[in-house]
């Protein structure tokens, strides 16, 4: 058992429980907490797995920014927890027999798949040395060049449309 | 070295979770971090997929992923502060109509 795997295994379970409690928490607060959690340790696994530079995007993007703008948007709204509402009575039952369909499935396709012998691309160089960042950037900026100028188009447009949606129109009652 | 499987099978068992999530919870907004869960979930089977065929277009994939999780995440929560200020209220069983 080398201490990888142990580092493994323990944060796992952090990933695994604080995703629980994400679902079952009663306030919204708490469940965003939990999944700031959650994203920390999924960070640290893509540390594990040689990507540094996408540990820290996770960190500052999602643990950072994007939690903050929900938990920010939580309180404003003060959604912590809603009234309880009339439930349909076999929701929950049918929703958590889909989701262990979903989860049996999954795991099944992973150990099939895992046996064969897929498609082996010619690796790109140095994907474990601290070489990692200028390759990727190589790779981001040659590359994938389109995507990336589409995505800044893309992050105009949100920006765009997300002040046309809460702007109040002069003169408009509400 | 942590097999790869072991990371498959854990993106599998998170990629469940934010499902089931979706599917029980009333309130759109942990319905919202559960689908965040859901691409986290993605992501990390996309990295460790990088890491086994020692590629480095899986994160830049999750690169972009990260990127259009934000887009996403700034129209919906968008949305949803609307939807609060036209209805009062933000139960997912009464928004059941297009008009405002």
């Amino acid at each position: 058992m080398t201490s990888e795997l142990i580092v493994f295994l323990v944060l796992s379970l952090v990933a695994v429980s604080s995703a629980l409690g994400m679902l079952f928490s009663r306030n919204a607060v708490y469940s965003a907490l939990f999944l700031v959690l959650n994203f920390v340790t999924v960070a640290v696994f893509y540390l594990l797995l040689g990507a540094p530079f996408i540990a820290m995007s996770q960190i500052t993007v999602y643990a950072g920014a994007i939690m903050v703008l929900f938990l920010f948007v939580i309180m404003l709204l003060g959604a912590e927890s809603l009234a309880p509402a009339k439930t349909l009575p076999w929701q929950r039952p049918l929703a958590i027999l889909l989701a262990v369909i979903l989860a049996v499935e999954s795991i099944y396709l992973v150990f099939a798949r895992a046996r064969s012998d897929a498609f082996v691309a010619a690796p790109d160089v140095a994907v474990n040395s601290m070489d990692n960042l200028r390759e990727m950037a190589m790779i981001l900026f040659n590359q994938f060049l389109l995507p990336f100028e589409v995505t800044s188009v893309l992050l105009l447009v949100a920006m765009v449309g997300a002040i046309v949606l809460t702007k109040q129109v002069k003169g408009e009652q509400r | 070295m942590v097999p790869v499987d072991y990371y498959i099978l854990l993106s599998a068992v998170l990629f469940t979770l934010g499902a089931l999530g979706v599917l029980i919870r009333r309130n759109p907004l942990i319905i919202f971090m559960s689908i965040e869960l859901m691409l986290n979930a993605g992501n990390l089977a996309f990295v460790a997929f990088a890491n086994m065929y020692k590629s480095f277009s899986g994160q830049i994939f999750v690169f972009f992923v990260i990127a259009v999780a934000a887009a996403e995440v700034a129209v919906g929560l968008a949305l949803i502060v609307e939807i609060f200020k036209t209805r009062k209220n933000i139960n997912i069983d009464e928004m059941n109509s297009l008009k405002g």
